[in-house]
This record gives structure tokens, sequence and C-alpha cells, in this order.
């Protein structure tokens, strides 16, 4: 990359960083979600359902959890597009002399930076549910943390770029985020699903994340614990962020 | 030597024919306007030299290089006030600029000064740090043409740079804009409904649903609907009128117990001459002058019309609050 688009992709982060710190309620509202989540609902089924596969159930979701926290942010963080364009300051990055790249991977950055810093926050609260974790797997943690972050940031982007106005909202919240959520293994193991749902968790990127996440937090723990090989994980994440980039970028690049 | 050159360009909404094939020449170093009403494509216009929208055919180039092929060539020349606002208004005066600062890659050591001078030429250097929500219209206006020449462009575009300012601060940004070219070395493309504004072009496009109707100088506009016009109250009527026709050759009529004088071409240089040969006979004078509404009248046969704000800034303000609802 030349020089001019790493600074547009430093600004554009920066931009998100100042603005993320300014709005205090931004952070307390979006980690009231995934605590209200673990403790509301994950101590309550804890209860319920019988901790005979090996963990309690509050220790289950807890990767899921996690991968809600990073959901949530990292999507909002990109749909914060939709404002810019409503609010105009779309235009003011699309006529700057930079790569349309380098504006999507700015703002995948900004929600990576954004949702990891929230989902290390709900992270250290493992000791509270009785997890005992190293500091190695909290590292690894981290770093899945920070793949899907940017892999869910890079999905928000392109929903975003479909979407002209802020009506969208709530369609994008109930048709795609929260339908995401319950179907990538958060809240239940995927073998244990019906077949047609099933299919659906298999082509949601979250559900690999969550995968990802349950190996590192609960490894070895039957059938409690992750569906996946580890790499088919890492790759399917990997390969699903370059291919919403490369699409992002094309689809900002095409001009009316 | 032309800086934008446009050659019958079209852009069509589906059946919206926004430009309909339009073309001109600016010349490097000077201001053009381009006087329209509501809807006349004037915003489309700029959108395809600034290279957000592509035409559907027709050539624009800006410095010789094509704004469709050679984009990125483009946005360098350029800087653009957009007719609605484009700042952050979460952000501070200074961070606005700091962002556009980085996006058009002003070397580090230049940062702080230029835009200590942007700031410095529109007088908001003092209210850098304020976030830009808390600026009046008129600030963030100013604050706008402030970015749009941190990164030194070649070719500025303001679309309607004076939308929803009071007469006042109107007065105050031409004053900015007009001493832009000669302290910036910059060619200005600027857009308004209004013919006072139009006074400091040095060439005026007049458009109307996508034709350019009239191109020339504001004399050679003001020339087609016949110039300015003035009006005379004098102790003696008769008298007066012969003597301006004789010393001055002006055809002069007696209208409603006042002198009407038509197609003046310079009004407001005509009066001290009047009242200079007319001795101390002259008891008032005022001065008519041709607005955009006359020469659409004589144009297109039809009045402007009614002109309605295009800001929408009520809408906005709902999605804001919407959005601070929602957006958590
Ligand atoms: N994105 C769009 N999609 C469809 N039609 C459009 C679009 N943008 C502009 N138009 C239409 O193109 C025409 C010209 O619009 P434009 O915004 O260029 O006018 P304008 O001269 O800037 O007017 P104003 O003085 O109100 O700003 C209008 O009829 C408008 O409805
Ligand atoms: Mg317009």
């Amino acid at each position: 990359m030349i020089r001019s688009d790493l600074n547009a992709i430093y600004v554009i982060v920066a931009r998100e960083f100042i603005k993320f710190t300014r709005e205090r309620g931004r952070l307390i509202s979006t980690l009231a979600r995934p605590l209200i989540w673990l403790f509301l609902v994950g101590g309550g089924m804890s209860r319920m359902v019988s901790p005979d596969m090996g963990v309690p159930y509050i220790q289950f979701i807890f990767p899921g959890i996690i991968g809600m926290t990073i959901l949530f942010s990292s999507i909002f963080s990109s749909i914060s597009i939709i404002w810019d364009k409503e609010f105009g300051f779309m235009k003011e990055m699309l006529v700057a002399p930079v790569s349309r790249l380098s504006i999507v991977v700015g703002k995948a950055l900004s929600g990576t930076a954004v949702s990891t810093i929230q989902a290390l926050i709900i992270l250290l609260l493992f000791p509270v549910i009785g997890l005992k974790l190293g500091i190695v797997q909290v590292l690894l943690i981290l770093c899945i943390a920070v793949i899907l972050s940017f892999c869910l940031s890079t999905l928000g982007i392109l929903i975003a770029t479909f979407y002209e106005n802020f009506e969208s909202f709530s369609v994008i919240m109930n048709f795609i985020v929260m339908p995401m959520f319950f179907l990538s293994g958060a809240m239940y193991p995927v073998k244990r699903l019906p077949h047609a749902l099933g299919l659906f968790t298999r082509v949601n990127p979250l559900t690999y994340g969550i995968d990802a996440l349950k190996y590192m937090v609960l490894p070895e723990k039957g059938a409690l614990s992750q569906d996946f090989p580890l790499s088919l994980d890492i790759t399917v994440i990997v390969v699903t962020s370059i291919v919403f980039v490369t699409i992002a970028a094309n689809v900002f690049e095409r001009r009316k | 030597m032309s800086i934008i050159s446009v050659e019958n360009l079209t852009k069509k909404f589906g059946a919206v024919t926004a430009v309909d094939g339009i073309s001109f020449e600016v010349e490097q170093g000077s201001i053009f306007g381009f006087l329209g009403p509501n809807g006349a494509g004037k915003t489309t216009t700029i959108s395809i030299l600034c290279t957000l929208l592509s035409p559907t055919s027709g050539m624009a180039l800006i410095d010789g290089h094509d704004c469709m092929r050679e984009s990125s060539e483009v946005r360098k020349q350029l800087g653009i006030v957009f007719q609605d606002n484009t700042l952050d208004k979460e952000l501070t005066a200074y961070e606005n600029l700091l962002f556009h600062s980085y996006l058009y890659s002003i070397p580090k050591g230049e940062r702080g000064e230029r835009i200590k001078d942007a700031l410095n030429f529109v007088g908001l250097y003092e209210r850098k740090s304020e976030p830009v929500k808390r600026f009046s219209g008129g600030m963030k206006r100013r604050l706008e043409v402030a970015r749009s020449i941190v990164h030194q462009p070649k070719v500025l575009f303001l679309d309607e740079p004076t939308l929803g300012l009071d007469p006042q601060s109107r007065t105050n940004l031409w004053e900015f804009i007009a001493k832009l070219p000669a302290k910036h070395d910059v060619t200005i493309f600027m857009t308004t409904h209004y013919m006072e504004e139009a006074e400091i072009c040095n060439k005026i496009a007049v458009i109307d649903k996508g034709k350019i109707i009239a191109q020339g100088s504001p004399e050679d506009l003001k020339k087609m609907v016949g110039g300015d016009v003035v009006y005379l109250r004098t102790k003696d009527n008769k008298q007066a009128i012969a003597e301006i026709k004789k010393s001055l050759g002006l055809d002069a009529e007696e209208r409603d117990g006042e002198i009407f004088i038509a197609s003046v071409s310079k009004g407001e240089a005509c009066i001290p001459v009047l009242i200079q040969s007319l001795a101390d006979m002259v008891v008032s004078v005022r001065l008519q002058r041709p607005t955009l509404n006359d020469v659409f009248l004589k144009l297109t046969g039809k009045a402007m019309r009614p002109e309605t704000v295009s800001g929408g800034g009520e809408m906005k303000d709902a999605i804001r609050s919407y959005r601070r609802k929602f957006d958590k």
C-alpha cells in the first residue's frame, strides 16, 4: 500500500477511537447486553440444564458471550458507515485522493479495535464464573477475538454499503444480527441442532469464531467443546474476511 | 488556459435527465458561477466533476485529467464545500481539519501550520477545540471553507456555500471567497440561486432543467435583460430629462412622477455622474438591479420557481435524535 492509503487507514481508525472514548454511554450499553445474557440467561439456565456434560452452562456459553460482544460491537461500529452517508461525512472521505480499499480497511480496523477492547473486558470476567485460564490462553483468545472482529466488521461494512438510511437499522438488527447470534452455536452445541438449522450455522462466520473460542476456553470438554477443527475455524474466518473486504471495496468503487 | 472543460455532459437518473448535454470551460484562476433554480442540475454537475457520480455520456476534464478514468489524479486537485454539511459534528474544528490533512497526506511538519492558517482565515482559530455540534450554521459553513483549502487545491467547488446563512454572514463569506483566488491561486466553481452572489464571478452559466441557457460575464447577462434601472426624483423632471439626454446620452422618461432610466450598464457608477450633471435638482435616487428572476423571465419566458429551502436540516435533526436512542 502507498503512503496516502496508510495515512487514510490510520486517521479513520483514530477518528473511531476518539469517538469511542467520548461516548461513554456507548461502551456501557454495548457491554450491558453480553453481561445480561451471561448472568441472567446463563446464570438462570445453569440451574435448569444439569452440568452432566462436563461444564456448567454459564461456562459453556462464555465463549458464545464473547462472540456476541464481538458480533454486536463490530457490526455497530461498521454500520456507522450508514450514519456517515446520512450525515454526509462519507463524501469527505470519498472525494479524497485515497483508494476505496483503504477506506474499507480503515473502517474494518476501527471495528476490530473497538470490539477487541470490549471482548477483552468481558473475557476478564472469567474468574467470576469459575473458569481457570492461563495467560497464554488469554492471549490466544485475544488473537481469535482480533480476527473474528475483523471478519464481522467487514461483514458490517458490506451490509452498510447496501443501506442508505437509518431506517434500515432495525431490519439489520432483527433479520441479520440476532439470527446470526442464535444460529452460531453460542447457546447450544451445533452438533445437537436439527439438520436444517445446522445448515444455517455452517454458513455463519460467527459459528467458526465461537467454535475457536470454545477450543481455547473449554479444551477437551466432550460434547460441549468445539464442533470443528481449529484450523478450519481460522481458515473460514480469514477467507471470509478477505472476500468481504474485496466485495466491499468494489461496491465502494462503483459510482452511480 | 481552461482548467475545467466539460463537453456535452449528460446525466440521467432513470427517467429524469438531471444534466442535459452541457458544455463549458473554466479559466484557470477565475471564479465561475453556476446559477439556477432548485433541481436545475447544479449539484449533479459538481458530483460528476468531483468523481462521485459517473456521467451517462459526455466528457469532463479537470486540469487535463478525465473525471471518470483518472479519478485519483482528479481528486488530488480538488477542494469541495458540499451543499449539505459534511463535517463530523462530534469532532472538534481542529480534529475535522486534522482528519482532512491526513486524507490529503499533508506532510507532518506542515499540518499544524496549514490548519492554523486556514482557521485564522475564516476567523475560527480561537474556537478550534470546540466540538462542531456547538457551532452555529454560519460557523460550520466557514469551517467547511477552511477545510476545503487546507490542502491547497487547484480547483475549489462551492455548492451554495451561503445556504442557510443570514445576510451578514453571507456577505462575510463572500468576502472570504472573493479573496481566495488571489491568496491561494485557486480556481473557483460555485453554484448559487442569487444574482447578487454571482456578482463576484468572472463568468456565469445559467442552468435550468439540466440545460445551460446562457453564459457570460455578469455584465453580459445583465445587458441581456436590459441592465440596471435608475429611478430619480428631481425638483423639475422635464428639465432634468432634457439634461440627462443631452449631457449623458441616456434614454430617460417620466413615470408616476419619477424619472425612469432603463438599461444602465453600471448603475452604481452612473449615480454620481447623474447627480453631478443635474447639479442640485436631485431629490432622491434609487437603483434597481436586474435579478435572476428577470434573466429567467427573459430566457425562458417564465418566472423562476419559488425557492424552497433544500437543506433538510430538520430531518437530519430527527435522524440524529433517533440515532441517539437506538444506536447503542
Ligand atoms: N441520486 C439521485 N437520484 C435520482 N434523481 C436525482 C438524484 N440526484 C438528483 N436527482 C434529480 O436530478 C435533478 C437535478 O438535481 P440537482 O441536485 O443537481 O439540482 P440542483 O441544481 O443542485 O438543485 P438545488 O438548487 O435544489 O440544490 C433533480 O430533478 C433531482 O430530483
Ligand atoms: Mg444542489
